[in-house]
């Protein structure tokens, strides 16, 4: 993927496309910091409380007990100052080193990835249907099962993930749920399961804070000297509307002490947790991703983070997550350029459906939102593969045909490569082509491997009977998960069994 | 006003989800115009016998659920109208002869397990047990096993309502639900709820009833009243 000079992933570079203008971006700016400045938010941590009041904001306490709570607000200046320290540039680390990703708030550079923690892994398998009518006509179709998320699933799906030419990082999209895993040792399996099968960048929640130190300890091991982590972390320290709660706020808080880069998000559903309409959830949900990152600035100037956007719509029916609907997208794109306003890059969500199986219904609700979440130059777009039925599912054969997708979307938006040069190469090619051929074939050929033409879509048809994306998908998915696992150097294996014992038995891994 | 004029205005606001002047209502153009707390207050002023008003409640709230289930009405219609309801139940309640009002239908104590921070759901069926005229007791989030126990003890309530959107936290409401049946509350109604959670959870953890969402809470519920009485 990269030359010499490359040490990144190369990411997909856009003309970015503004929902707003400038001045709607301070009058939401505006409204933001009025939210936090008058209401302030709820906090219920008291380390968190306590961080805040030493950075300089207005903490007061309220209810008693348990109820105890403390009222932060938030005034401009001061919370301007504090995100001028946040870097306008993160580098994530890859067990591959050309891997590694490079996050820069004012370049519209965009990676995709996975995302959620899916609670239903759906397997598939190819089968052959025949009709019931006279004609017995006969056609390939997938059939599926619905399997508890677990590490096997994890596994393979990092696996599945390190092939997907398209997928530039992971982030852990099942819920493990094997007996033996407690809230004390699930992090140290996931990014063990992670680690073990993707060179790719590799991100995930904290369930247990006293794990922090242990879960870095094993990056470190997996990835070697390198200066850069493997891996980073997600947290979401906000309940909509306006709180920040207490078990996130101390993950927050161990985590930015260690520097380590950091998406703080807030997840408000437009129509049941802030408003539905786009003003609204956006002056919500950038006063809270803007409290959150204050946080890990007060906790450590300097730290990096991303500014985490998961906003999403509710259904009108029963208030249920919905991921299908235009809002969804409308709020992602007015995120990304709040982020661009304030210098943070930006982690944002795009490629969810509200399908439950693969098909006509995901790839149209996905495609959509690729298109345009990643046209507004947000720079990490997670959701990106496999997930359906919202975010509670993740689907092999999907993941594989979202691949294809964001391969197509890629070439859509590229930008333009043209230049006085090559106007004027084009019009001298039509005028020897006219005086010769009249067919221009022969120019296909420099402009292919310049990299100018694009590719077609990658599942393509030669009959007209049949669709072949499911047939030709799965091919390609069962290839990838019968290829070698990536597995660990021997030496690697031997110094991570060491101080893991609990890794040791690898049989669960594979 | 005449008293019948007062009830079919009283109806009107509810089935439009008008709370009180201040709320905007339906579509936005009710701002000013009173709503259900005020046409309460009005019908008790009119010495309107506190039973008929509660009959208007019910019937209004009939109307909402026919326009839901004919799709003329979302969620959030609905919600608005089991606002004005729940909201306006807490006026007339005091009216209302013992076994008459919100208590004499059933008491329902309500919680997000241990270590489980959503709430939405717990929320929206809250809102649409009130509007269906229970009494509702909310322990709020992240309730231990013991306070839900204590709560139970101190609130006699006929159901209990346990909610949890982890997979983690789930497990904690088998721990609850054996609690509650060692603490010999075998008449309760233990109803759980939340996105990871099944009918054969339910059987599992030996709770009596999995609500998918708040209508099906509410009509299993009515099955379990109707068997009771
Ligand atoms: C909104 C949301 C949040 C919000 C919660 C806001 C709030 N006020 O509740 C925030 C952002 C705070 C949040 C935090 C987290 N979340 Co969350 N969240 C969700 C989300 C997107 C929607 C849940 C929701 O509100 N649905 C809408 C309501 C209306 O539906 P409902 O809750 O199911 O309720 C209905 C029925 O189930 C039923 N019902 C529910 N309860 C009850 C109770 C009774 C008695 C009855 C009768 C009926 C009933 O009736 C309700 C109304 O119809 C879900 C995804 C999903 N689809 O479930 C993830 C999800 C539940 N969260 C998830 C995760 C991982 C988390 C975090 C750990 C994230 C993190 N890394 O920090 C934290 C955990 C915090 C904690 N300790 O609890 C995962 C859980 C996976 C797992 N491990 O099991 C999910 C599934 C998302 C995912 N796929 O990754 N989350």
């Amino acid at each position: 993927m990269q030359s010499k000079h490359h040490t990144y992933r190369t990411p997909l570079h856009v003309n970015p496309v503004d929902r707003f203008d400038q001045k709607t971006v301070r009058s939401i700016h505006h409204a933001s910091m009025m939210l936090l400045s008058e209401t302030g938010i709820k906090c219920a941590g008291i380390r968190a409380a306590d961080a805040y009041r030493q950075g300089g904001c207005s903490v007061t306490r309220e209810g008693e007990g348990k109820n105890t709570l403390w009222r932060v607000r938030f005034q401009e200046k001061q919370l301007m100052k504090m995100l001028k320290e946040v870097p306008p540039k993160i580098i994530l680390g890859a067990r591959n080193p050309s891997n590694r990703l490079i996050l820069d708030s004012q370049t519209p550079a965009v990676y995709f990835g996975t995302g959620s923690e899916s609670n239903i892994y759906l397997r598939s398998a190819m089968d052959r249907f025949v009709s019931s009518g006279k004609a017995k006509r006969e056609m390939n179709y997938p059939v599926f099962t619905e399997e508890t998320g677990s590490i096997s699933a994890l596994c393979e799906s990092a696996h599945l993930t390190e092939h997907l030419s398209h997928a530039d990082f992971f982030l852990r999209n099942v819920n493990i749920q094997d007996d033996f895993i407690t809230s004390k040792n699930k992090d140290i399996h996931v990014f063990y399961s992670a680690l073990l099968h993707t060179s790719k960048h590799v991100q995930s929640g904290l369930t247990d804070p006293d794990a922090l130190h242990r879960v870095i300890r094993l990056a470190e091991i997996i990835g070697g000297s390198q200066k850069y982590l493997p891996i980073s972390f997600i947290v979401c320290p906000m309940k909509s509307p306006m709180q920040m709660v207490a078990d996130s706020s101390e993950k927050l808080i161990v985590i930015a002490k260690e520097r380590i880069p950091l998406v703080i998000s807030s997840s408000p559903q437009g129509g049941s947790t802030a408003p539905i309409q786009e003003e609204g959830m956006l002056a919500q949900i950038n006063a809270e991703i803007l409290a959150g990152i204050a946080l890990a600035q007060c906790i450590s100037s300097g730290t990096p983070v991303l500014y985490g956007s998961v906003p999403v719509r509710s259904r009108l029916d029963n208030l249920h997550d919905c991921y299908g609907a235009p809002e969804f997208i409308h709020y992602a794109m007015g995120c990304a350029q709040m982020a661009r306003f304030y210098g943070i890059p930006c982690y944002a969500s795009a490629g969810v459906s509200d399908a439950k199986r693969p098909g006509l219904q995901a790839i149209m609700e996905k495609v959509y939102s690729y298109i345009q979440v990643a046209s507004s130059g947000a720079q990490y777009i997670h959701y990106a593969l496999g997930l359906l039925d919202g975010t509670n599912m993740f689907s092999p054969l999907q993941a594989v045909i979202d691949n294809a997708s964001i391969g197509l979307v890629k070439h859509i938006l590229r930008e333009p490569i043209c230049s006085q040069q090559s106007i004027d190469a084009a019009v001298d090619e039509i005028k020897k082509t006219t005086a010769r051929s009249g067919i221009f074939a022969k120019g296909i050929r420099t402009q292919i491997r310049k990299h100018i033409v694009c590719d077609t879509y990658e599942f393509i048809s030669d009959s007209g009977e049949e669709d072949p994306v499911f047939t030709q998908a799965h091919y390609k998915l069962d290839q990838y998960l019968a290829a070698q696992r990536l597995g660990l150097p021997k030496e690697v294996m031997q110094a991570v069994c060491e101080e893991f014992p609990e890794l040791s038995g690898t049989h669960i891994y594979e | 006003m005449s008293k019948t004029d007062c009830l079919d205005a009283l109806e009107h606001v509810i089935v439009m989800g008008h709370l009180d002047a201040d709320d905007e209502g339906f579509d936005g153009m009710m701002e000013g115009t009173p709503g259900a707390l005020e046409l309460t207050r009005t019908a008790i002023e009119e010495e309107i016998d506190p039973q008929n008003i509660l009959k208007t409640f019910n019937r209004a709230m009939e109307i909402v659920g026919k326009k839901f289930e004919s799709g003329e009405y979302l969620l959030p219609d609905m919600l608005a109208s089991a606002e004005c309801v729940g909201d306006a139940m807490e006026i007339l309640e005091p009216l209302l002869t013992e076994g008459t009002g919100s208590e004499g239908k059933g008491k329902f104590l309500i919680a997000t397990v241990k270590g489980d921070l959503h709430d939405i759901g717990k929320n929206i069926v809250i809102t649409m047990l009130k509007g269906a005229g229970y009494k509702v007791i909310d322990l709020g989030i992240d309730v231990p096993a013991d306070e839900i126990l204590e709560g139970i003890k101190k609130y006699q309530p006929d159901f209990v309502g346990l909610s949890a959107l982890l997979t983690t936290t789930m497990i904690e409401m088998e721990h609850v639900v054996k609690k509650i049946r060692e603490a010999g509350f075998d008449g309760i109604t233990i109803c759980i709820g939340g996105a990871p959670t099944s009918e054969e959870f339910a059987k599992k953890i030996g709770a009596n009833l999995h609500c998918k969402d708040a209508m099906d809470a509410i009509e299993k519920i009515k099955t379990v009243r109707r068997n009771i009485s």
